[in-house]
This record gives structure tokens, C-alpha cells and sequence, in this order.
């Protein structure tokens, strides 16, 4: 165990873990924050998605040393994004989830993608939602909300 | 305390005092369909005992208590529809209240399954809407001193037409309360309806955006400790030696316990001997876990593996079956035949990998214990834990949260077992949370079948005879019941019922004995059954030379309801247009649960072998409309949940255990290989269906079929894709 201090949606926490504790554990056990939700522990299926230093990881298979240096935003903080925002209206619009937990993830790799490119082709939507599973089936509900949010068009004939 | 009526008929509806001011309705939905999912036998007391109730406050909010479990199929927005419909009541003003915890005061099994919510529900949840607005209004005209028939109602509220007075329904719940219940308050008219049939938002989606909707994982209570579990690698092993030396000793770690199945579980499969570590972390927990070093008696099972189970299945196969179903005489039509066709279909075992791994947490004190678990089967979990804890079944009390993902695995309580007896080791609240790879490797799993086909075909190329010989494991019999007449009913759906008008029908079942815990996977034997018939069928209609889908229109003469969604799919997926180059077409249709659906799947063919499927329309008749949103969301997600187990969906039994443990070795359809997909819903005022389940059925015999048409070469194994290698044969 050691004492590490990381930064949580703008909040310094102080935690005494075992540098090698994947983030989300820390995130989920110890402060208490469960948005964040546990899919596959191997970065297989995306529902741990949060933000590191504005990059999108998956916390299940990130260290929460690695955290220490740079500030971690997760679904808790996504509404104070403006581009969260516009997807968390969006994904309400286009009525995305089912079951709803892989949700938290699939949100945090939209908002990744429109941060890095504001008007997505469909393309660049399958490159950053492709590592999120949905076992409800939700995808297409997803591509039409980001598009939405983007204000952006779906292309037909895949 | 709102006041309760006299009501003494042995009747639906009462009303009572329970839940607080205002008006209350108690009611009985009957089980008919839960027990058709579950395999339970219906009882009637002839005693009045409710399993639902209807509140209405004095502050106009009306919540609606049922039974069932939110795990995104939206029943939480579609039953409280059904009152509001009735009731004239604005949706805002609607809520589904939480689950009762405890399942032994409830008049029927409390469980989620067999796509049976709403269509168990349509009816009765009209009627008390309709109740309480009957009692509404008379005590509106009573309080004015007027007529009801002069009186209507509108956005929760009674208006006197001619006075234009109004009263809201918060001000009158309390009058209402105690007034006589109407026998048979009049329905409305389904042409006046103003909610039902139109796309409700569905309440949990704000929940669901923001993080904050509770699953069975995010439960935390004072004190509470988590578990992982190292189980038996073969299923039905024992633990022989445990070195916990190394584990006992890492941050965190409470205790290290040994779990052996009491006698019953082990008849039925339900849990399996394992290890448990139990820390103040997850992560501890897991991580001594691994540290374990733990000696097992591999038991029975240890030499078992795929290999084996399709040796036993295809020699079973050799030998005549149950008669399912018999019409004519298929063997005498197929040796007078002009040409027979004959096939084996094999589907394998699948796990239903929710995205939220199985999870409980349990408190269990000398008084009492609590339950939170993501559950489909409310009863079970508590008779789960009254067996563990010793304790009579109505001090465990069941919370349910919601699910992340049902998909028929959470009507099992395997991992409520162990969440109870580590609290009760422990004396304190404990989490158990499956990793993904115990979730693949301890599921109760679809069953692998095996199919023998032969169909005759006259001169003409006509469908004379059709024989079927399905050979697999049985669920019933793996959970310890014994099929009426030898047939189990969910290995045969979807195969017994084959709906072509064919004179000579031959449908038999072999069930195998095999050790392999067997559980419901959304649509059941639909799954397989659907699969195997339809593409037998193209395999048929290939052989006779005939369109796969005019032949099954002239083989539906007889089926108008499978007809219309046939031809709505076709028709709107332009079947018989010129497709672009590369490109061809499957058709497939199936009723489950109650509903009618065809899928026609538009796939292209890589160099490979590997399809991409690129649309997918989708067309079903399910009846009485109440929420289409929800229902091309459940047709749309079942497609992709079938589609994924079409094309990659394997578990292989090795050693007497699962190979595959995660999404690598178990993928999944994700946003990349997503189809475009169309649902049309068919306007019927026919007979109601469910909608969890059947968009699931027809999406596999649809790309399969799709990939005869353009190969000419029929796909008679799942999954399409094994181990990365497609098994289509490119010319």
C-alpha cells in the first residue's frame, strides 16, 4: 500500500492503495464514485472508459499510479462539459440506452471523439466506438445521438 | 390513511390502506405466462391475494407497484402507459415503484421472463386504470352533487361538463378511497387512444446518461466486504487442497473460504465448489485470489469436451426420438418422393455475457437478511437465501436493482448463493463480483444441438414431407424436472411448431444427458430452432429450384400473420431487386413468444468467407401496440444479440470446463459491424406477443441464408466465424 494524491473531476483525493490497483477500482471502491461501471478487467469491452489528461483509457486496465500526473474526468463530470452536454441531450433524444450499463463508457468515447473531431464521419465514429461493446444493441441509436450532437449527418450504405 | 372499500367479491381488485393517503387499488396478475417461461405450475387458492397495486396520492402522483425487473426492455415505462392510457392521466405524473421485497407475500412467482410483461399485463392494468377513474369521477359527481355521466376527465383531473368545475385527482384520491369499486368500468375505445401506440420517452434514460442509475454492482452498504471466487475449473468438482498461504497474508484480505454445494445444488447445478477470497476491496480480493494455489478433484466431468458432446449427440441422433409433432405420413412420402434432401445443423452452447458481470450483495444477520441483486427471479433469490440462512423466507428481504442486462441469465441465483452464505461465514455485508471470465465460464448456457433433416420433394418440386430430429441437453431436465411426456417444450419452440403447410410432418426430440448447467438464453429454443428450420428451408427451396421467399409464401397460405410480416419485410427490403454487385439477400421468418417477425438480411462476402451483414429489415406483428419506441429498440438489439452469436457465438467445453473467458475468445457484434437497421411495426388488433425475445430468432437463418444464395453452399454449423476463420466455402 501507498499513499498516492490523484485528481478526480477537478478534486484532489488522496488515496492509500497499491500503485499497481487498476484506476477503476480506485474510482468504484474506494471514493465512491460507481458511475463508472466494470465490464472485462482486459480493455475488451469499454465500459470503464474514462478521461486521462482528456485522452480516453480504459481504467480497468490502467494503474492508478499512472493517474498521478494527470487529472481524470469521468461520467460523473461529464455534464460539465459542454460537448458532455450535448451528447448526454442527444443520447436522451435518440432514446440510446437499454439496460444502460455499458452507457457510462460509450459517453466518455464520444466525448473523446468529438473533442478531437467536432463533425465525425461515420467512420471516425466506428474508429472510437469500436472498443465499447453494447450487448443491448444500442449502435445504431449511438452513431444517430453523435451525429446529433455533432449536428452531423448519417451516411448511408455502409 | 386512505380508506379501504368493501369489496367482498372474490375479485381482481381491491382497494386497501397499505401504501399510504389517497387512493389504492390492489389487483392480481395472473401467472399463466411466468409459468410457461419458468416451468411453474399455476395454482389458484380461490383466496383474493394482490400482486400489484395502483396508488394514487393526494398530490396526483400515481405509482404503479408490479413485479418486474427494469433490465432495459422498458417495462418500467410501458406498464405505467397502461394505467395512464386508462386513467386520463398525464405520463410526468406516472411513476413504477420499486420492486416489494419480499417475494413470499406475492400471489404469484415474482420474476421477469418469456417476454411476457406486458402482454401478461395489458388487460388487467387497463382495467384498474380504468377502476380508479370510474372511482374518480364518482367521487367528483359526489362531492358536486351531480351526475357521472356528466362528468369526464382529462390530464388527471374530473371536469363537470356542464359547470366547467374541475377537480384534480390528488384532491379526490381520499374521497375515491372510500367508495364502492365499480365491477366493470368501460375500456377505451383503442381509437381514442392518446398514449398507447405513440413513443413514450422512457423514464430511466436520464439516469442512464449521468451515471447515476444503480445496478446490483453499485450497491454499497456500512461495513461491506467484497468477494472473488475461484470455482471449480470442471463443472461438479471438488476442492482437494487449498494453499491459501501466500493470499492470506496481502493487504486487505479478511478471510479465505472453502464454498461446497449443499446436495440440492449440486442436482441442479446451481452454484459451483470454489474458493472464495473475501478483502475490504474488490481489487484485494481478486488479486489474493489469483495467489490462491488450489488442488481440485476434477469429479465426473473431468474428461468431458466438445468432441465427446457431439459424438454422444450424433449417435443419439441415429436412433428415432419423442414424436413432437406428427402429421401424415413423412417416412411412407419420402420414399415415394422424387428427390429428398437431407442435413445435419449443429448450434453450439453460448453464454449470455451481460454487460454487467453477476453480482450480489447480501447482509445476513441472526434477525433477518437483505438481498441486492440484479435479479429476473425475485422468488428464487429469496427461497435462495431462506436455504442458505436457515431463516423463514419472509425475513429475507430481495432489492432489486436495476439489471445490466438480463438476458434470461439473471432468472438463475447461483451467484445469490454465494453472496449469502459468504455474508453469513462472514457476519457482515458482503459483495460477490464474477469477474468477466467467471461470468463466460460459470453461465448457465444455451443448449448445443444437433439436427438431423430430411425433406421429399415432389415432381413439381413441392414440399411433401419434412422430418426433423432434434437431439440436445434439456433446461427443464437440468434443473431437475421431468418433462411432461418426455418432451421438453423449449428445446422443440420454433421446430415443432414449424408453420408451413406441408401434408407430412415428422419432429422428433432426443434430450442427452450432459452435465452442463443449462439456463434460458433470450428466445430460448427459438434460438436454435429458428436457425435450423429456416435454413433448412432455403437449402429445400435451393434444391427445388424455387425463391426461398415464394416458396414460403405458398407454404403460408394458411398463416396469415407470419404471411403479413413476410411480405412486409420483403417488400420493403425491395426482394427480387437487382442488389448491387457482390451483394445478396436472406429471408427468414419465426413466431416466438406470441409475435411474428421476418428479417431479410442484406451481407456481401469477403475473400475470406467472412460477411459483412450491411442491412438488416426487420418487420413484426406483435399485436396491440403500447411503446414502438421500445419495440424497435427491442427488435433492433435482439438482431444484434442473435447476430453475434450467429457469427461468433461458441462455448467449448474442455476438460469438463469453459475455453473461453472473455470478449477475445467470445466476441461480440460492436459499432464497426453494425447494419443499418429498419423496423416496421404491422397495425394489428390480433392476439398480443412479447418483444424481449423475438427480434432474435430469424437474424440468424437470414444472413445464412443470404450467404447460400450467394455461394451457393448452405452454412449448416454456428457460429458463421470459428476462431477467426469463417467456415463459408468461397468458390
Amino acid at each position: 500500500m501507498s499513499t498516492l494524491t490523484i485528481t478526480v473531476n477537478g478534486r484532489r483525493h488522496t488515496v492509500d492503495v497499491a500503485p499497481d490497483t487498476p484506476l477503476l477500482w480506485v474510482l468504484r471502491d474506494t471514493l465512491n464514485m460507481t458511475g463508472t461501471k466494470f465490464g472485462c478487467g482486459m480493455a475488451l469491452c469499454g465500459a470503464c472508459t474514462v478521461h486521462l489528461g482528456g485522452t480516453p483509457v480504459r481504467s480497468c486496465s490502467t494503474p492508478v499510479s499512472a493517474a498521478v500526473h494527470q487529472p481524470v474526468t469521468t461520467i460523473e463530470a461529464l455534464a460539465g462539459q459542454e460537448i458532455g452536454q450535448r451528447l448526454q441531450q442527444a443520447w436522451i433524444e435518440e432514446e440510446v440506452p437499454q439496460c444502460g450499463y455499458c452507457q457510462s463508457g460509450q459517453l466518455m468515447s464520444a466525448a473523446a471523439l468529438l473533442a478531437n473531431h467536432p463533425k465525425p464521419t461515420d467512420a471516425d465514429i466506428d474508429a472510437a466506438m469500436s472498443g465499447n461493446i453494447c450487448r443491448c444493441g444500442t449502435y445504431q441509436r449511438m452513431r444517430r445521438a453523435i451525429h446529433r450532437a455533432a449536428e452531423t449527418e448519417v451516411s448511408h450504405g455502409r | 390513511m386512505g380508506a379501504s372499500s368493501q369489496l367482498s367479491r372474490r375479485d381482481f381488485l381491491k382497494t386497501g390502506a397499505t401504501i399510504g393517503a389517497g387512493l389504492t387499488i390492489a389487483f392480481y396478475l395472473p401467472s399463466r405466462l411466468t409459468a410457461l417461461a419458468f416451468g411453474e405450475t399455476p395454482s389458484d387458492a380461490g383466496v383474493f391475494a394482490p400482486n400489484g397495486w395502483v396508488h394514487i396520492g393526494t398530490d396526483g402522483v400515481v405509482t404503479l407497484t408490479v413485479d418486474k425487473s427494469e433490465m432495459g426492455q422498458g417495462v418500467n415505462t410501458a406498464l405505467p402507459m397502461l394505467i395512464a392510457e386508462e386513467l386520463d392521466v398525464d405520463f410526468d405524473n406516472v411513476r413504477a415503484g420499486a420492486t416489494p421485497v419480499n417475494p413470499a407475500g406475492w400471489a404469484r412467482r415474482m420474476g421477469t421472463g418469456g417476454s411476457s410483461s406486458v402482454r401478461g399485463s395489458y388487460d388487467m392494468l387497463r382495467k384498474v386504470g380504468a377502476t380508479a377513474r370510474a372511482m374518480l369521477v364518482a367521487a367528483a359527481a359526489q362531492q358536486w352533487g351531480v351526475d357521472a355521466s356528466g362528468c369526464r376527465t382529462e390530464h388527471g383531473a374530473v371536469i363537470h361538463t356542464a359547470t366547467k368545475r374541475t377537480l384534480a385527482y390528488g384532491q379526490l384520491a381520499q374521497r375515491a378511497a372510500t367508495l364502492p369499486v365499480p365491477s366493470d368500468p368501460p375500456l377505451k375505445d383503442p381509437k381514442d387512444f392518446r398514449l398507447l401506440g405513440t413513443p413514450v420517452p422512457r423514464t430511466d434514460t436520464p439516469l442512464k446518461v449521468n451515471g447515476t442509475a444503480q445496478f446490483g454492482i453499485d450497491t454499497r452498504r456500512p461495513g461491506m466486504l467484497y468477494a472473488s471466487i475461484e470455482r471449480s475449473p470442471a463443472f461438479g468438482g471438488t476442492v482437494k487442497h487449498v494453499d491459501d498461504s501466500r493470499a492470506k497474508g496481502m493487504p486487505g484480505v479478511r478471510r479465505v473460504v472453502t464454498i461446497g454445494q449443499t446436495p440440492d445444488e449440486r442436482k441442479v447445478g446451481r452454484t459451483q465448489n470454489g474458493v472464495a477470497v473475501v478483502a475490504d476491496h474488490y481489487w484485494q480480493a481478486y488479486t489474493a485470489r489469483r495467489a490462491l494455489h488450489v488442488e481440485w478433484n476434477p469429479g465426473p466431468n473431468g474428461s468431458l469436451d466438445s468432441a465427446g458432446i457431439h459424438a454422444q449427440l450424433a449417435e443419439l441422433a441415429e436412433k428415432p426420438g419423442v414424436q413432437a409433432r406428427k402429421e401424415g405420413d413423412a417416412e411412407a412420402a419420402m420414399t415415394g418422393a422424387a428427390r429428398t434432401v437431407k442435413a445435419v445443423y449443429e448450434v453450439p452452447y453460448l453464454a449470455h455475457a451481460t454487460m454487467e458481470p453477476m453480482n450480489c450483495t447480501a447482509d445476513v444477520r441472526p434477525d433477518g437478511c437483505d438481498v441486492w441483486a440484479p435479479t429476473q427471479g425475485q422468488s428464487g433469490t429469496q427461497r435462495a437465501a431462506a436455504a442458505i440462512t436457515g431463516l423463514p423466507v419472509e425475513k429475507v428481504r430481495v432489492h432489486t436493482t436495476f439489471l445490466g442486462g438480463g438476458f434470461g441469465r439473471r432468472s438463475e441465483t447461483d451467484f445469490v448463493s454465494e453472496a449469502v452464505r459468504l455474508s453469513k461465514e462472514l457476519g457482515a455485508p458482503v459483495q460477490v463480483i464474477f469477474s468477466r471470465e467467471d461470468d463466460v465460464r460459470y453461465d448457465f448456457y444455451r443448449p448445443t444441438t444437433y439436427n438431423r433433416f430430411a425433406a421429399a420433394l415432389d415432381a413439381g418440386g413441392n414440399p411433401v414431407a419434412w422430418t426433423h430430429r432434434i437431439v440436445g441437453p434439456s433446461i427443464a431436465v437440468s434443473k431437475g424436472r421431468h418433462p411432461r411426456n418426455g418432451i421438453d417444450g423449449s428445446l422443440v419452440e420454433g421446430a415443432a411448431n414449424v408453420p408451413y403447410g406441408i401434408p407430412n410432418i415428422l419432429v422428433e426430440q432426443t434430450i442427452a444427458d450432459l452435465p452442463i448447467p443449462l439456463g434460458y438464453w433470450r428466445s430460448v429454443g427459438n434460438s436454435h430452432n429458428s436457425f435450423v428450420t429456416e435454413a433448412f428451408f432455403d437449402e429445400m427451396a435451393h434444391a427445388a429450384g424455387k425463391d426461398p421467399y415464394e416458396l414460403r409464401r405458398a407454404l403460408l397460405r394458411d398463416q396469415p400473420r407470419h404471411l403479413r410480416v413476410l411480405d412486409l419485410a420483403a417488400e420493403k427490403a425491395g426482394w427480387g431487386k437487382r442488389l448491387p454487385e457482390g451483394r445478396s439477400r436472406g429471408i427468414a421468418v419465426a413466431e416466438a413468444f406470441g409475435s411474428y417477425v421476418a428479417e431479410v438480411a442484406e451481407i456481401s462476402l469477403a475473400r475470406d468467407g467472412k460477411p459483412t451483414v450491411h442491412r438488416v429489415v426487420c418487420a413484426v406483428d406483435c399485436g396491440p401496440i403500447v411503446n414502438p419506441n421500445t419495440i424497435e429498440a427491442q427488435m433492433a438489439g435482439g438482431i444484434v444479440y442473435g447476430l453475434s452469436a450467429a457469427l461468433y457465438g461458441e462455448i467449448t467445453i474442455d476438460h469438463g470446463g469453459v475455453r473461453q473467458g472473455n470478449f477475445d475468445g467470445y466476441p461480440v457484434v460492436r459499432m464497426n459491424e453494425m447494419p443499418a437497421v429498419e423496423v416496421h411495426i404491422v397495425r394489428s388488433t390480433d392476439k398480443q406477443g412479447g418483444i424481449g425475445e423475438p427480434g432474435v430468432p430469424p437474424i440468424a437463418p437470414a444472413v445464412t441464408n443470404a450467404i447460400l444464395a450467394a455461394t451457393g453452399t448452405p452454412v449448416r454449423q454456428l457460429p458463421i466465424i470459428q476462431n477467426g476463420k469463417s467456415r463459408v466455402a468461397m468458390g
